[in-house]
Order: C-alpha cells, then structure tokens, then sequence
C-alpha cells in the first residue's frame, strides 16, 4: 500500500484541571515519556516507541477535555493541497505559524461539523524511540515504566453532523469507512470508524447532542497480556476503569477504558484487524451495539454513551 | 473519623471519611444506578447540592460547575469531601437515578 495524504494521529491536545497531578499520571502511570514543557505551560509527551516530539500534549484548564486532534500528513505539498481541498470543500482553515507547539511545523487548523478541532501539520521533530536505527534492539528499558503504550492510536470523538464529518473525511481528507452502527431507526449512522491507512480506525465519531466532546484518546499496547498489565497498573494505583478488560466487537481490538485524574477518557487498545481501502463497511445494527463494544459481555454499558468530556 | 452524609429526597445516610470524596460514600450504599462516571471532576454526571455541614473541594470542571452553582454549593460529587456530618440533594442525571423507586427505573 502506497501510504500518502494523511499518515496517522499526530497529536493531542487536552485539557486536565491540575497541571501536576496530570504530569504524574501521563509520565508515570499511564508511562509516556515527557519531552518538554513551553512558555503557556504546556507539558508535552510521545509513547516511547514514537518517534517524534510530541503525540499528547496537557495543558491546564478549569474544564476537562479536547482542544484540538492534529494529523501528521506526508510533506509540505501534502499539507497545501490538503488546505486547498478542504477550503473548495467549504471549510473555513486557518494557518498556525511553526513553532507555536513545541518542535512542530505550520498547522493547517478547522474544526468539524461535530465542534472538533482537527489540525494537520508536516514537520515534527524527530527525536527518535532511544533505539539506534541501525541494528536496533526490539524495546528499550522505556518500555517496563508503567502502562507503556507504543503509540497513540486513534481518538473517539462525540459531536452533532456525523453524517458531514464522514463526508469530509472520505471526500477530502482521503479516509475510508472501515465500520458503523446503525441509528435505532436503521437511517443513518449513530456511529462511525475511519481509517487513513491499514489500521483498524485511525479516529471514530459517534452521533451526540453536544459538540466538540472526548470520547476517548486510544494508546496502543503490543499484546493482550500488555493490556491486562495495564489493568494491574491501574488498578494498583486506584485509576477510575470505565470496561473492560473485554474485546469489542467493532474493530475485534482488546481493551481497557479509564479516565485521567480530570475525567478524560483514555483507552489501552490492542489488535483490531486490519482493513484494506477496497474492504466493504461492516454494519452494526443498533440492538447489537451492545456486541460491538463488548463482545463478550454483549453489554452497552451507559457510561460508554453517556460520560464524555 | 467517618461523617455521616444523608441524601434528603432519599431518605437515606451513609458514613464517608474525609479523604473519601461523597460520591465513593454513596457508591458503597450500592443503590442501583448511581452513574459514576469518570470520577475526576470532569464529567459533571455526579452533580449534588450540600444543603448543610463543611466540607472541603478538589478542582472540578467549570463546564459542569457555574459561579451560581459555587454560590449555592452546587458541585460534583466525586470532588468534595466531608468536613462534618452534611445534608444533600442530589440533582441533574443522578436525581432520576437515586429518587426514582426501582420498581419504575
């Protein structure tokens, strides 16, 4: 697969009510490593085998929350013709000057029918996973401090205009439609999953009254027995877990959902199969939604539905 | 010391040490339906009213928690703990949960 357009989930940006107490989780508990803090007092963090600067970035605020999700795009032309097509789309787009996140190029920024803010950038520092890139070992030390995870995955975002995000991430931005649940009246979409690549979804959104809110910010574990040991570690260290362990059936990925000491969501995510563009959508009808987020358990646990920040 | 924190409409008390927040106290109760959701002040589902005692408070998200609400003591639940005994009501999505007889949920 010839990967162009958008690469992946760049960055993060969220909102946590103690500065202090949220730097102990994300380095310590959650265990990405922090790689700088800036003038406004932003303190930024990548997952250890990540190579560049920055993928989750904390700042402190008297809400809880998402400010903007940022997409790493393939070059600089990318990032023009990307601004251009979404300003003949219809959208309005705004350009952030280098340098304003930490180790990070010009910004493209717009936000989403839903109320989200999305960015996409080309430059990003490269600071490397601690490994030599030649004869590289498989993990460093990195890798035992707490949770651990290997990447930001994806995000689960909860808005209003379901329907208008898919179009513009289809139409424009180059994703395709790996999985949805159907709405109760089987019309539209309450739910959707996109990816950009051969993932399983790069970002999901699901169909809610109010804009702009978190769902969830997804980290990548390497195996299910990676994911239990995240469960241990949370646990070990009184986390709020929301579900699991368990599996869900959209995506057939492994996970644990729990919320950050300000009642961000946050998910440890492993597996998921791996779709090519051509794939055709996998429907979930609404009565069996309770199967696709818990496979095991058939169960729509409310809080999946309800406790958004 | 536990104090002992009681849910007016629901006629009910239950003992919570001050380094627990009301909301794990009223977890424990294990009446059904209680929504704990995220536990950090940020989701605004476990919004109370303390109607009489102290009590001291973590930071909270000001999505959920207006100047107004402060004013009246307005706050989520998950991020205030108990001072001395204290009186409460509990309002927004847990008032259904808690007030409503099983028997109709």
């Amino acid at each position: 697969m010839a990967m162009t357009g958008v690469l992946r989930p760049g960055h993060a940006q969220v909102r946590v009510l103690d500065l202090e107490e949220s730097v102990h989780f994300y380095r310590d508990v959650l265990g990405l490593v922090e790689t700088g803090r800036d003038a406004t007092g932003r303190v930024y963090f990548k997952c250890w085998d990540e190579r560049d600067h920055s993928s989750y970035v904390i700042r402190q605020a008297d809400s809880a929350g998402l400010d903007f999700f940022g997409w790493r795009v393939l070059d600089k032309a990318t990032l023009d013709r990307l601004d251009a097509d979404l300003q003949a789309y219809g959208i309005k787009t705004e350009r952030i000057p280098a340098g304003e996140m930490l180790e990070t190029g010009e910004r493209v920024r717009f936000t989403l029918p839903s109320g989200h803010v999305m960015e996409l950038y080309a430059e990003k520092t490269k600071v490397g996973n601690g490994i030599p890139l030649v004869n590289p070992a498989p993990w460093s030390k990195a890798r035992d401090h707490g949770i651990a995870p290997i990447r930001l995955d994806h995000a689960l975002l909860y808005g209003p205009n379901v329907a208008e995000v898919q179009k513009i991430f289809t139409e424009v931005l180059g994703f395709y439609l790996v999985e949805r649940v159907l709405t109760p009246d089987g019309n539209g979409n309450a739910a959707i999953w996109l990816s950009c690549g051969q993932k399983v979804h790069d970002v999901a959104f699901a169909e809610y009254p109010e804009p702009g809110k978190l769902h969830h910010c997804s980290f990548l574990m390497e195996s299910w027995d990676q994911v239990l040991r995240a469960g241990d570690i949370m646990s070990m260290n009184t986390v709020p877990v929301d579900i699991g362990p368990t599996r869900h059936g959209v995506t057939r990925g492994c996970t644990i959902y729990a919320w950050d000491p300000s009642g961000n969501r946050f998910e440890t995510f492993f597996g998921g199969h791996l779709p090519y563009p051509d794939y055709e959508t996998m429907t979930w009808t609404f009565d069996n939604f309770g199967q696709g987020l818990d496979y095991p358990q058939r169960k729509l646990h409310e809080t999946f539905l309800t406790v958004v920040s | 010391m536990p104090h002992m924190v009681r849910i007016e409409e629901a006629g009910v008390s239950y003992a919570c040490a001050p380094r627990e927040s009301l909301l794990e106290g009223m977890h424990r109760l294990g009446l059904r339906g209680i929504p704990v959701g995220c536990r950090g002040g940020g989701c605004g589902v476990c919004k109370i009213e303390v109607l009489a005692g102290e009590f001291h408070t973590r930071a909270m998200s000001r999505e959920h928690v207006s100047d107004d609400d402060v004013a009246h003591q307005r706050l989520l639940a998950c991020r205030v703990y108990p001072s001395s005994d204290l009186s409460l009501k509990v309002i927004g999505k847990l008032q259904k949960k808690v007030c409503t007889p099983v028997s109709v949920r």
